[in-house]
């Protein structure tokens, strides 16, 4: 597997960040980002706290207006659509910092991201004619059937707030999905879970990428999961990409290693160091 | 070659309008000046800037309060209204001078204000916003329709008596009363007084502490809620001088008076720029002018001011949702 | 998990419902209770109305609004101006005068409203941004776009001005034909519902339009915003005699038909919590609370948050306006005061206390309250009636500090509750099944 060089003879990626900036006032958060990802890739973006990798997901949908550059997601130019147009276009993403609508139950959660496909119209909502009853029972069924992929279904009924912290990170996942993506984008998916979570998560990460024929591209700082299932990866480190290739690559990057533990660290140290 | 001139083009158009739009300002002016002569013009503003140093002195009390402890204080407009009865008394019954009756109004009102922050507001402190405000207008319904009872201050328009003559330079026309004089020259040393506390001394220090983040300051040993209690009594000094300038100022006085300017107030407060003291300075001198120059030149003004009033809050809203001295937050995801 | 059989909620709802309509029927026609207290118990049904559409924008959809009050007066005048010619001066010739330019104004609203949608307005900016930005600095172009958008908007607004006259001519005349063909009776009947509902359409299709700018700001500056609102829509009410004579401005617009009966009041009120329970228990009514639980999620979500906003804002305001036609039509008078800051108030109160996001609890809370307010009056020895003011602000503090969710929280009763799901056995796929064990038989490993 190749990294695309975007740009080159005109041959757009599936995902295209193309020079990518955002400026914060005096802070340039993200400086000229550019970056590929092909059609059914599973992908990493890595780098020490600030590094700018969650602004770029939110540039990536539509929650901040980059200062410059260009994203293009199959062959649509993404920026300047509102959130909700790019997720009408199959990106999805999910949280850092788990948002979940907290006070509704776990099935009302995954059914407002079905809302887009909800296929009934606001008069037959309100009258309960027409297409509402069929489609309401369809849209309750394939939620159902999602949480069951993640084995939450038991606790459809549960407010969202109330389940713990493992479930909360998995139903966001679910809930991703039932927007319908052809990308999901998984900030920081496995952070605050034990070993064995993370594992289970992984298997569900590699699951779903197979199973909805899905592209991913997944923020983490747990090394075990991006070397453990992500293809090709991308290291930030204030702001630029320092780093790409595949986990054996990254692992034995100086500059990655740099950027992880310091200067001192940048020489001399094997690859298992960047890892842990 | 082409788009060169498109763009000339354009840029002349664009100046042209900014052109347009001086001059229109400048026409509008010379208009309001021209329809009753410049006399009249300059007594409007100079009558607009005195009302709006007196919304001043309750807009900060609002941005205080609401800088702090995030609550549109709506019983504030009252304690406002307390401090005008508060000096009526004094003067009229027992024939205080001015001095003695405006310290007698702050004092007052501080204590009213820190009892209310007591009993209503600290309680709710850790509950939803929306209980706090709802207190809030319970409070200032309660202040409105107690001291409307006919044993407390009555329901009644009352004639306020001033504590002493009104003295007008004549300077070329434009009438200047030793009322315009005391107004902007209480309302500014408040002010001074004020930016010294908050900026210079240890308390001001713990307060803008406070209104940043309360558990970090509390953390740093700072007693949060003798603050917030300091804030709601500053605040409230502030507003019972208000009143009694106000009253002094238009000397009609009942207990429903600090409703209209009381939101007025706090509307200036937000078009300053909420938490902001300049704000709500800036913010409250461009309401009193709008308010004033609405009655002297609209017709059917003196009816139609609040809707102007509020016209003026939602344009500026549209244009600049913080205020105008109020930062643009960037959303944290 | 199978569910034994329920009883459909919605048995006990209906028969609730019902006993309630006979009973206060059965009493005001026995005379068991007197007129005034009929009155009150349709003003606590009208209030209702108001409140849940104040809970569809606040409890709901999260948007903190204090201007609910200027859509009743637009629902209670506008309303108002249909039916008073109407049943006073049957068979002049301009009894559908009113009417006819309220339907006409609200067509050509739309008509403008959809024209700015076709046009694709809200996109000018950025079209104008990308044409131009590499020719022109950032406020050059915001100019070129102001200079555009008002040029567009100018030539918008006076194509629907001469549309709205000349639907008003049709208008006019259809209505003149329609009102001579229905006998006497039933044409004031007619007439009533219809102004019950322009009163409503009138409120959303306002409010539609303030929420379209204001829905913008953050929670606290929308509420100003909207406090704003309410307090100039008072002004204008106290003023309207300068443009429309008969609304007769301060003094007090008189000779509306009381037309309200409790069979209106209740019917409207049943209505309006049917067309609510039925979007919020569906997928636009989750949309609408997803913005209040998280913006941002919302967001990502793909629900199109303003969209959201501005429908639950203008489903609010058409409850308001019916609830507004309704107070119009009980008195038979009409007067600014009744629709001042003060009294602006009140449906927030209720929906406060009956619980942010409780249908159930407004309703309660509304009844609660109207009988409260009244109730203080009769209770209250002679002289003391000043005192129903102070009483009340002191019991709203109590309530206020000893139960800060309102009475019920978020719960609902009976059919008002959100439905389960269908009961089935959910299918996991094996390759899930075995991934989700993945973790455990890690643990067991180790």
């Amino acid at each position: 597997m190749t990294d695309l060089q975007p740009g080159a003879s005109g041959v757009t990626a599936f995902l295209d960040i193309r020079d990518l900036t955002m400026q914060f006032g005096g802070l340039r958060a993200v400086s000229e980002f550019t970056m590929a990802v092909p059609e059914h890739g599973l992908y990493g973006l890595i780098g020490p706290n600030g590094a700018g990798k969650t602004t770029v997901f939110n540039m990536v949908t539509g929650l901040y207006q980059p200062t410059s550059g260009e994203i293009h997601f199959d062959g649509h130019i993404v920026n300047g659509l509102q959130p909700h147009e790019i997720t009408h276009l199959g990106i999805a993403r999910t949280f850092q910092n788990i948002r979940l609508f907290r006070n509704l139950t776990v099935l009302d959660n995954v059914r407002i991201a079905y809302h887009q496909h909800a296929g009934y119209a606001l008069l037959e909502a309100v009258t309960r004619l027409g297409r509402f009853r069929r489609q309401e029972r369809l849209l309750t069924e394939q939620a159902q059937d999602f949480l069951a992929v993640f084995g939450l279904h038991d606790r459809q009924l549960e407010l969202a707030k109330n389940l713990p912290y493992g479930e909360q990170r998995r139903l966001e996942i679910a809930r991703a999905l039932a927007a319908q993506p052809r990308l999901l984008l998984l900030d920081e998916p496995a952070a605050g879970m034990n070993p064995n979570e993370t594992e289970t998560l992984m298997q569900l990460i590699r699951f779903v990428h197979d199973e909805f024929n899905l592209t991913i591209l997944l923020i983490e700082h747990q090394m075990r999961v991006v070397m453990g299932i992500c293809e090709w990866i991308t290291v930030m480190d204030f702001g630029q990409v320092i780093a790409r290739g595949t986990a054996d690559d990254i692992q034995s990057n100086t500059q990655v290693i740099e950027a992880y533990l310091g200067k001192q660290f940048g020489k001399g140290l094997t690859s298992d160091a960047a890892a842990s | 070659m082409n788009k060169a001139i498109a763009r000339t083009a354009l840029r002349g158009l664009v100046w042209l309008i900014y052109a347009a739009l001086a001059a229109g300002i400048v026409w509008g002016i010379a208009y309001l000046v021209r329809i009753n002569g410049p006399v009249y013009f300059v007594q409007s503003v100079i009558d607009g800037l005195r009302l709006g140093f007196v919304y001043a002195l309750i807009a900060l009390g609002y941005t205080m309060v609401y800088g702090i402890v995030r609550l549109i204080n709506f019983a504030h407009g009252d304690v406002f209204m307390v401090g005008a009865f508060t000096s009526f008394y004094a003067i009229s019954r027992y024939g205080w001078g001015f001095v003695p009756a405006i310290l007698l109004a702050m004092i007052v009102c501080t204590l009213l204000n820190v009892i209310i922050e007591r009993i209503a507001y600290k309680p709710l402190r850790n509950a939803p916003r929306i209980a706090a405000l709802i207190t809030a207008i319970g409070v200032s319904f309660f202040l409105e329709y107690f001291t409307a009872l006919r044993w407390v201050f009555s329901a009644d328009y009352i004639t306020y008596k001033r504590p002493f003559e009104v003295v007008v330079w004549n300077l070329k026309g434009v009438l200047i009363t030793n009322i315009t004089v005391i107004i902007v020259g209480v309302t500014i040393g408040l002010l001074v007084l004020l930016q010294f506390i908050i900026n210079r001394t240890k308390i001001g220090k713990a307060m803008r502490a406070t209104s940043d983040d309360k558990p970090a300051s509390r953390l740093m040993g700072i007693n949060v809620d003798g603050i917030i209690s300091l804030t709601f009594a500053i605040g409230a000094a502030l507003a019972g001088a208000g009143g009694v300038l106000y009253a002094i100022a238009f000397p009609q006085i009942w207990t429903f008076m600090g409703i209209m300017p009381g939101l007025k107030a706090f509307v200036a407060a937000v078009l300053g720029g909420i938490g902001n003291i300049l704000g709500a300075l800036v913010g409250s001198l461009l309401m009193g002018t709008v308010d004033v120059m609405v009655v002297s030149f609209v017709p059917n003004g003196s009816r139609l001011r609040d809707l102007f009033a509020f016209l003026i809050l939602i344009i500026v809203f549209l244009v600049k949702p913080t205020g105008i001295f109020g930062e643009t937050q960037i959303e944290k995801v | 998990m199978k569910r034994r059989f329920t009883i459909p909620t919605w048995i006990p709802t209906l028969v609730f419902a019902a006993a309630i309509y006979l009973a206060v029927r059965y009493a005001t026609q026995t005379e068991t209770i007197t007129r005034y207290w009929y009155q009150v118990i349709q003003f606590a049904a009208i209030t209702a109305i108001s409140a849940l559409g104040l809970n569809l924008i606040y409890g709901f959809n999260g948007q903190f609004s204090l201007g609910h009050v200027g859509f009743y007066a637009i629902g209670a005048y506008g309303s108002a101006l249909i039916t008073k010619d109407f049943g006073r001066n049957p068979w002049s010739g301009d009894r559908v005068g009113a009417l006819s330019w309220i339907i006409a104004a609200q067509l050509g609203i739309l008509l403008v409203l959809a024209a700015f949608r076709y046009l694709r307005i809200g996109r000018l900016r950025q079209r104008v941004r990308s044409t131009l930005a590499s020719s022109l600095q950032p406020h050059e172009c915001n100019v070129i776009c102001l200079l555009l958008t008002l040029a567009i908007t100018a030539l918008i607004l006076a194509a629907g001005y001469y549309a709205t006259i000349g639907l008003h001519w049709v208008a006019y005349r259809l209505n003149t034909a329609l009102y001579a063909a229905l006998p006497q009776k039933l044409g004031v009947a007619v007439n009533f519902a219809v102004a019950i509902l322009s009163g409503g359409t009138m409120a959303a299709l306002v409010s539609y339009l303030v929420g379209l700018p204001l829905l913008r700001l953050g929670s606290d500056y929308f509420g100003i915003a909207t406090l704003g609102f309410a307090i100039m829509m008072y002004t204008a009410l106290q003023n309207s005699d300068l443009v429309i004579e008969t609304m007769k401005g301060a003094r007090g617009m008189v000779g509306i038909p009381p037309y309200t009966t409790w069979t209106w009041a209740f019917g409207a009120l049943v209505v309006c919590a049917i067309i609510m329970r039925n979007l919020i228990r569906s997928s636009q009514g989750r949309a609408i609370i997803s913005v209040r639980e998280d913006e941002i999620a919302a967001r990502a979500m793909g629900i199109n948050v303003a969209q959201q906003k501005a429908m639950a804002f203008s489903f609010g305001g058409f409850f308001a306006g019916i609830a507004g036609a309704l107070f119009a039509h009980l008195y038979g008078f009409l007067h600014p005061s009744s629709f001042n800051m003060i009294k602006g108030f009140d449906p927030l109160i209720i929906i406060v206390f009956g619980g942010l996001g409780s249908m159930t609890g407004t309703i309660v809370a509304s009844i609660g309250f109207a009988l409260l307010i009244e109730g203080l009056r009769v209770i209250l020895p002679q002289g003391f009636e000043d005192w129903r003011f102070v009483i009340y602000p002191i019991l709203l503090l109590l309530v206020m500090l000893l139960r800060q969710e309102g009475l019920l929280g978020t719960r609902e009763w009976g059919w008002l509750r959100a439905p389960l799901p269908p009961d089935r056995d959910i299918p996991v796929p094996p390759r899930a099944l075995a991934a989700q064990r993945a973790g455990g038989n890690n643990s067991e490993e180790a």
